[in-house]
């Protein structure tokens, strides 16, 4: 079982903070004590009271369009956000559940959603066990509070990320619901005077049989209140199991094909006003001086506020805001990172791989090993910058106040939030008020709070609400990058052309040195050594070894797949130049090692099978494979491309996933097919570069993303499997890049090293 | 001033001639199911119909669109393809994060409106043009057969 990049429960010290931003590095902004201090009291502003109310801050800013708006509150799956203390009347058993005594069941979702299902597939967890239809259920975004909604895959932090959302709600969510379940039959069956175990719960109703009495769960909640919490609660049994594994359609659907979902970009509020921001284009760059002579006489312009790095244009509505920002005239400070390229960032790291690194798996004797083989393979692989370029563009909308604040976002991590606008205000944490919303896309970038810090800055400065939104220019040219990274993989070889010694050094960016330093041990990132150190095949001589190398003053963040990308890359491209050079079948050569891996071995089969493997392709095509061991899940992917005129199509790409129980499997599909559209992405195009410290691309002209006519067939298999969940958010991204490099060498010869594909087939 | 008709209501706006579509309607009318994207008609994600065809609103100014009908996303329910389309995207389960598919559904009613049987090529004609990040394009382009109804 692989350890998992957030497994980090047991590898995080009880007083492990969470950084944010890169501004506070050097300074877990969470401390466990203070954290836990200041939930205790809650959230005390009146805004907060009242759960679903929230919504009313969404209101229109014009009569005319109040009818249009109103039209919101008909279909909300969502309801707005949670109250950390739940209203009276309301049976609340645990943090998750509460139900009034209409019957109406809210769940408290203490995981985001960001695409990935989690909206439908938790409900379907806690349904399940508290015996009521899935469609009856309204949810809520649950308040900040990692007492109540952490997650101990992240380190305790209500956090979303790193495929972890249904491993962590697997158990707790069922039992959250199995213990309501049992009070409500318990309520019933002492109004009834019959033993609760002649009772059932069916379909939101407590049931007698016997006397064909029957009871609604809101009559029970205020008896079910004063009973004491049973312990032990029983599980179902896997095989009694009526919504968990069956295809069951997303509860958000509706509301995100007719408009009325509301994401952080959609907030409005009564006195907004709209600020467009220029960041210094420099990364590490200050602002030297504006003149804004200009830009205030542009009509709607209010205000222009002045950051250290940024300067924000505040204007009645985002047009003028923009309007603003294109009339100032400023000066900025480049500093140190002016002359930054991505050549330099690439000579750094080569010369970086050159140092000892830290050790993070060691077995047998390489270098002996290396000795006895009879041959030895050396290559380099290269991974660029790359931005996430979520649909949704970076805007949070904040009122900073004398006496409080509140916050508007779509965020991954609420919690953290919270403390920064406590940092950032000065205010006490309870004066903080975060109102998470839905996501516009994650994949990484709404981990960090950089752009929510810059609101409280700016929102510091003006009197009224403000919705700070970014560009897609400054969106692309701002973000928190994936690292670019440099591997150097080496094999020896024996006769038969196994390998005997594997020898793999890492070099990049630490992430988690700023996000989560107390889980570095050793110098280990195990996000950097993600599936390099923990290989499903049979090696009996390895080194695997990690060197942090920053890209100088460049941000580097979390992106779909994290480390299990670029691992996968490296690993399974070099795999399959062993089975090249050993002129074995790439699948026989795999399952040759992986003896010790059934489920992989398992997934590579059906994978295989289900795509033709070995069937004769034409003349330009080629079919390339990879298996993956990653997030609690096993994938393995078939490619299938035809090459011409040095342009890449790809035609086909199968799966096979063993995720475990599959909870909701339309889920796991959409999630592999949305991941490998994502990985094609990053493979054939994504290239963040840097030129004079700058960021070379700025909108979707030039930071290119897969659009429908290039997407192939995606067919994906899910395995039966009764182990526990794994995770499935990643997976799909983090397989595809090799299988497609795989099968550009099957149908050109050409081994890709360096991503992105790009132009390199073109030169050949 | 600017006087719209936008979901078959007149709205009478004090707005400047060059503001784009998009931004009169998320900060002025208030509907803000229309979404920003790229601000260069790169992604689709601003999709509304102008006299029942697909536009991308972030480009176009508020001036183009007098005496002509805005539909947006909130209202494209109300037309015979926007119906069809969107149950076929609920009963295909299309959406991941839901931040483009506003503007993919009006792509999507617009060109059954055009074209009520269109072929693989006629889609990706019609659908390219809207940008996904989540990868939602294989049960797109079913759902658009779907609504068709050839599935």
């Amino acid at each position: 079982m692989s350890k998992g990049l957030f497994d980090l429960a047991q590898s995080m010290g009880a007083g492990a903070g969470v950084a944010g931003a890169p501004e506070f590095a050097d300074e877990p902004i969470v401390s466990g004590v203070s954290r836990r201090t200041f939930l205790k009291f809650g959230m005390t502003l009146g805004a907060a009271a009242g759960g679903g109310l929230l919504l009313g801050f969404s209101v229109p800013a014009s009569a005319a369009a109040a009818t249009e708006h109103g039209t919101r509150a008909r279909k909300a799956v969502v309801a707005g956000q949670a109250s950390e203390v739940p209203a009276a009347g309301t049976f609340a058993p645990n943090a998750f559940i509460r139900i009034d005594r209409e019957s109406r069941v809210t769940l408290v979702m203490p995981k985001v959603e960001m695409g990935q299902g989690v909206y439908t597939s938790i409900p379907m967890l806690i349904a399940e066990e508290l015996a009521v239809p899935l469609q009856q259920v309204t949810l809520d975004h649950a308040p900040p509070n990692d007492k109540l909604y952490g997650d101990p895959l992240l380190g305790g932090g209500q956090i979303t990320g790193g495929s972890t959302s249904i491993r962590f709600a697997w158990q707790p969510m069922r039992q959250a619901g199995a213990t309501a379940r049992v009070l409500l039959v318990s309520a019933a069956a002492r109004q009834w005077r019959v033993d609760p175990n002649s009772c059932q719960a069916r379909a939101g109703e407590v049931v007698h049989a016997a006397s064909g009495r029957r009871i609604a769960y809101g009559k029970l909640v205020d008896a079910a209140a004063k009973l004491p919490l049973p312990t032990n609660v029983p599980l179902k049994d896997p095989k009694d199991f009526e919504l968990i594994g069956k295809p069951t359609d997303r509860l958000d659907s509706a509301q995100k094909v007719d408009g009325t979902a509301l994401f952080g970009f959609d907030v409005r509020l009564p006195g907004m006003v709209y600020a467009a921001i220029v960041n210094c284009p420099v990364f590490g760059g200050t602002l030297q001086s504006v003149d804004d002579t200009r830009a205030k006489q542009v009509p709607g312009v209010h205000q222009v506020v002045k950051l250290d790095n940024a300067v924000a244009v505040v204007a009645a509505h985002t047009w003028a805001a923009k309007q603003g920002v294109a009339a100032l005239d400023i000066k900025w400070n480049g500093g140190q990172g002016a002359t930054l390229s991505t050549q330099q960032l690439f000579a750094d790291l080569a010369e970086a791989s050159k140092r000892e690194g830290a050790v993070a798996r060691k077995e047998g004797d390489v270098g002996k090993a290396f000795g006895e083989a009879k041959a030895r393979i050396d290559a380099v692989y290269e991974q660029p910058l790359l931005a996430h370029a979520t649909m949704e563009p970076i805007n949070c909308t904040v009122h900073v106040r004398g006496d409080g604040c509140d916050i508007w976002v779509g965020t991954q991590v609420p919690t953290i939030t919270r403390t920064v606008g406590a940092k950032v205000t000065g205010l006490a944490p309870e004066k903080v008020a975060v109102h998470n919303h839905l996501l516009g896309g994650g994949f990484g970038r709404r981990l960090e709070v950089d752009a929510i810090v810059q609101a409280l800055k700016v929102g510091k400065a003006v009197d009224s609400p403000v919705k700070v939104v970014w560009t897609r220019e400054e969106d692309v040219q701002h973000d928190m990058y994936r690292p670019c990274y440099y591997d150097r993989i080496s094999a020896g070889l024996d006769a038969n052309g196994k390998p005997i010694a594997w020898q793999h050094r890492i070099v990049g960016s630490s992430i988690l040195a700023r996000f989560a330093p107390g889980i570095i041990k050793n110098g280990v990132d195990p996000d950097a050594v993600e599936v390099a150190a923990e290989l499903p095949y049979a090696l009996p001589n390895q080194l695997v070894d990690y060197i942090r190398q920053e890209p100088g003053p460049i941000p580097t963040a979390f992106w779909r797949g994290v480390g299990a990308t670029r691992g996968t890359f490296v690993v399974e491209s070099f795999i399959d130049e062993l089975a090249a050079h050993a002129g074995v079948d790439p699948v026989k050569y795999r399952l040759d090692l992986l003896g010790n891996a059934p489920r992989a071995a398992n997934v590579l089969k059906v994978a295989t099978r289900e795509a033709g493997w070995g069937s004769p392709l034409p003349k330009g095509k080629g079919r390339g494979v990879s298996v993956m061991h990653a997030f609690g899940s096993y994938l393995s992917m078939v490619a299938e491309v035809t090459v011409e005129g040095g342009e890449v199509k790809v035609d086909r790409v199968v799966c096979a996933v063993d995720c475990g129980m599959a909870v909701n499997p339309r889920t796991i599909e959409a999630q592999i097919q949305g991941g490998v559209v994502f990985g094609i992405t990053g493979a054939l195009y994504s290239e963040i570069t840097i030129k004079d410290g700058r960021v070379e691309q700025s909108n979707f002209t030039d930071y290119r993303v897969l659009r429908l006519n290039e997407t192939p067939e995606i067919v994906v298999h899910i395995v039966k499997s009764g182990e526990a969940p794994g995770g499935i958010g990643e997976p799909g991204t983090s397989a595809l890049a090799p299988a497609l490099t795989n099968a550009i060498f099957a149908a050109t010869g050409k081994r890709i090293r360096k991503l992105p594909v790009g132009e390199q087939l073109k030169t050949a | 001033m600017a006087t719209l008709t936008i979901n078959g209501r007149v709205h009478t706006l004090d707005v400047p001639d060059d503001m784009p579509l998009l931004w009169v309607l998320r900060d002025v009318v208030g509907l803000t199911g229309t979404k920003f994207g790229c601000g260069i008609a790169q992604c689709g994600a601003c999709t509304v119909h102008l006299d029942g065809a697909a536009v991308r609103s972030c480009v176009l100014p508020v001036s183009a669109v007098a005496g002509k009908k805005v539909t947006t996303i909130e209202a494209v329910g109300a037309t015979p393809t926007g119906r069809k389309v969107q149950e076929a995207w609920r009963d295909l389960d299309v959406v991941q994060c839901g931040y483009c598919q506003s503007g993919q559904v009006m792509s999507a009613a617009s060109l059954l409106a055009q074209n009520p049987k269109p072929s693989d090529a006629d889609i990706d004609a019609a659908m390219s043009g809207n940008l996904c990040r989540c990868g939602t394009y294989n049960r797109i382009r079913a759902a658009v057969k779907h609504a068709a109804g050839e599935a």
